[in-house]
């Protein structure tokens, strides 16, 4: 297994919580892919800092070897999965309170 | 630089807390909801994290850690991401909410 294998099945496994565990549906709602759209900008801030200040290396191995603002593509499937995932849970959450 | 990788999480925190304060997000204020969200989120993938640091995956410049290591070799700030970047990611959509109302997340109360 390698990183581009984990972040290829976290995506999948977030969609699943998203659509199949916890029926938030928020992959066909247009609030949450706006809210990605913006998150994914801060992302490669963020993720461009960490990867090119050299704060974190990654294993030539590991990864596929395309970089998008220094860190290698998997780190995008990685935060849409971590966006995903939290945003999911957190709409789940207050849906139970609201009833 | 020990600080450094701290002090990009403590940006992300800084730069979102305007949504908080004057957007009035309210997601800091549903602090029991958002706990609920961040603790499985930050053992989930914290225990990820965990396996990819010993498979060799990816590796941290201790030049740039504050130097707290946690149980399974992994730097305090990767813990502390999984916790800020989620609570930005709530922020963030609970802003797109306040800003587009009509844009249905799903926990709206239903009417009877």
């Amino acid at each position: 297994m390698s990183y581009t294998d984990a972040a290829v099945l976290g995506v999948a496994a977030a969609c699943g919580l998203d659509v199949l565990l916890l029926r938030t549906r928020l992959v066909g709602r247009k609030a949450f892919w706006t809210a990605y759209a913006i998150m994914l900008g801060f992302q490669l801030i963020v993720n461009g800092l960490l990867t090119g200040l050299k704060i974190v290396r990654y294993d030539d191995r590991a990864v596929l070897g395309r970089t998008v603002a220094f860190a290698p593509v998997e780190d995008l499937a990685f935060g849409f999965a971590l966006a995903l995932s939290t945003l999911s849970l957190w709409v789940w959450l207050g849906r139970r309170a609201a009833r | 630089m020990r600080l450094a990788y701290l002090l990009i999480l403590a940006g992300c925190l800084v730069g979102t807390a305007p949504l908080e304060i004057f957007l009035h997000t309210r997601v800091y204020a549903r602090w029991l909801r958002l706990a609920a969200t961040l603790a499985p989120i930050a053992l989930t993938f914290g225990l990820w994290d965990v396996a990819a640091i010993h498979a060799g995956w990816w590796h941290f410049d201790r030049r740039y850690l504050v130097g707290l290591t946690l149980p399974g070799r992994l730097p305090v700030e990767e813990l502390l991401f999984f916790l800020v970047i989620p609570t930005c990611a709530v922020l963030t959509l609970e802003a797109v909410r306040l800003r587009r109302p009509d844009w249905l997340i799903g926990d709206e109360p239903t009417r009877r």
